[in-house]
């Protein structure tokens, strides 16, 4: 391992490098611009032996993305907000034809009043698309999530494509100290893509196909259970990258200080590590404070959460999206998780950080 | 925590400066550091920001640093009364001025001067950043120089290296 001084988008980038992806199609935006020119001067070193693709639009870059996969190569794109937004068409179509493409995405606030800071409308308005959701809090965390992307992606019982969110500008162009592990590690966690979901001269089959009122409800089922057993195969991903790298991570939530907490704040992304200093300095005052960071929106968290917060007296949700005319996502699905699990709980939604705002 | 806030034209280089401390910083063991830049549109010309801050432990706050331990000036138009409301208590502010200021709390340093004898360029990034070693004993010499040959292009690699070395030895004496 060597110790380097990267911001966000170049910690992705080396994971990404790092996984030997062999075809990568991006078109830039704003704050994701960082990563693919770090990949396409990789790929220009010849550090990286991959086809680089430089399309038109978004949508492109991610219908690409999907042909390249379709016949079992590992794709690679990233984009940010209203890029996001423009290749939502072919978002469930990656997912529905259970193609594990990794994208990085950029959190960016979306238009209009046009704005290029940060906020995680963007990702969270494309929830519902059938993509694994994960947000990282660091650029270490970043690195180490574009690695274990392709692992949690492509494995035969998940086979869903997988969204790697960034804060834009705070994480992704803040520059820190960051861990990149060798390629020899690399390669001993992450195995080549291998998958029969792929056009194959040697074993024909139909892909892409209609599926009418009568099949569409088991295809819908089918990547339904994908998803959800991401939960199961992150865990085994984690454990298999502490034993190679010997870092831990904890599943699709990461909890300081809940466990005798009377307040716990929950919330997603790197303003958790400022959350994280305020339980410190509360903790001095003798508050019983804790917070817990939702790695994962989707699979969705709804033990995880439920565990940690069992026996809080209050809960906060503190996020940077709002559903216009409801409340913030993240709240609507903290609840949700309460509610099965039968707690009963005061509970807050705090919305802020919208188009970068910082205090 | 030392937080570190940089001030400078776009195209004088403050942010390479404020990311190469870190970046050296980082040489060190049980060492943390951020670097940014005030986000968003840049122009050439116009006034920009860009943040450093060092610690022992990992370091959750990224927002901008609003009262800074130093406050590094690479073009003194940009500094004014104005700019000890930003400092800690205790804080110091490094100037590139030839001009002479009678507060204890303003280091000042002609580097213009040393940026024209070594680098033939009126680019003053890491001489400050030179000063700022001398000033605050934060970082070496050494510290610095590996930063800048592992990241600098190779032809701006010895001059800087000698513009640094010139910076710290000066405010030194």
């Amino acid at each position: 391992m060597a110790k380097k001084f990267l911001s966000g988008n170049e910690a992705f980038a080396y994971g990404v490098r790092l996984a030997r992806p062999q075809v990568i199609s991006a078109y830039p935006i704003t704050p994701q611009t960082i990563v693919v020119e770090k990949l396409s001067e990789f790929v220009e070193d010849g550090s990286l032996n991959a086809e680089f693709i430089h399309v038109e639009s978004e949508h492109s870059a991610l219908s690409c993305a999907i042909g390249a996969s379709s016949v079992g190569a590992r794709a690679f794109t990233a984009t940010s907000s209203q890029g996001l937004l423009y290749m939502a068409e072919c978002l469930p179509y990656a997912a529905g034809g259970r193609f594990p493409i990794v994208m990085m995405n950029a959190n960016r606030s979306t238009a209009l009043p046009w704005n290029i800071y940060g906020d995680q409308r963007d990702s969270i308005s494309q929830l519902d698309s059938g993509w694994i959701q994960a947000y990282a809090g660091n650029a270490q965390e970043a690195l180490d999530l574009a690695l274990m992307s392709f692992y949690i992606a492509e494995h035969s019982e998940v086979s869903t494509p997988f969204m790697a969110n960034l804060d834009g500008f705070v994480l992704t162009h803040t520059y820190e100290i960051v861990d990149v592990p060798t390629q020899e590690q690399a390669d001993a966690f992450l195995p080549g893509y291998e998958t029969e979901n792929k056009l194959d001269l040697q074993n024909p089959r139909n892909l892409a196909f209609s599926a009418g009122p009568d099949t569409n409800t088991f295809f819908k089922y089918k990547e339904h259970l994908g998803i959800l057993n991401a939960s199961e195969i992150i865990d085994k991903a984690e454990e298999r990258f502490a034993e190679i790298f010997g870092r831990r991570y904890s599943g699709l939530t990461e909890s300081y200080q809940t466990e005798d907490a009377e307040y716990i704040l929950i919330t997603l992304g790197s303003i958790s590590g400022l959350v994280r200093e305020a339980v410190d300095k509360l903790r001095a005052e003798g508050k019983r404070v804790g917070l817990l960071r939702l790695r994962y929106l989707r699979p969705f968290p709804n033990e995880e959460i439920a565990n940690a917060v069992k026996n809080a007296n209050a809960l906060a949700v503190l996020e940077k999206d709002i559903s216009f005319g409801n409340e913030g996502t993240a709240y609507t699905n903290v609840n949700s998780a309460l509610q099965k699990a039968g707690i009963e709980l005061p509970t807050s939604n705090y919305i802020g950080g919208l188009g970068g705002k910082n205090r | 925590m030392t937080e570190i806030l940089w001030h400078g034209r776009g195209g004088q280089g403050a942010f390479t400066a404020a990311r190469l401390l870190g970046d050296a910083y980082s040489l060190k063991d049980n060492a943390y550091a951020l670097a940014f830049p005030s986000f968003g549109p840049e122009r050439r010309g116009a006034p920009i920001r860009a943040f450093t801050k060092l610690d022992t432990k990992p370091i959750g706050n990224r927002s901008e640093t609003t009262r800074s331990n130093y406050s590094i000036f690479l073009d003194d138009t940009l500094f004014s009364e104005k700019s000890f409301r930003e400092l800690k208590q205790n804080g110091i502010i490094l100037l590139n001025t030839k001009k002479h200021f009678d507060d204890p709390r303003v280091i000042t340093l002609d580097g213009d001067g040393i940026a024209a004898r070594i680098l033939g360029l009126p680019i003053t990034n890491t001489i400050l950043l030179g000063a700022f070693a001398a000033v605050s004993g934060e970082i070496s010499l050494e510290e610095i120089n590996e930063a800048i040959r592992q990241t600098m292009p190779r032809r701006l690699q010895e001059k800087n290296i000698a513009a640094v070395k010139a910076a710290y030895e000066e405010v030194v004496a």
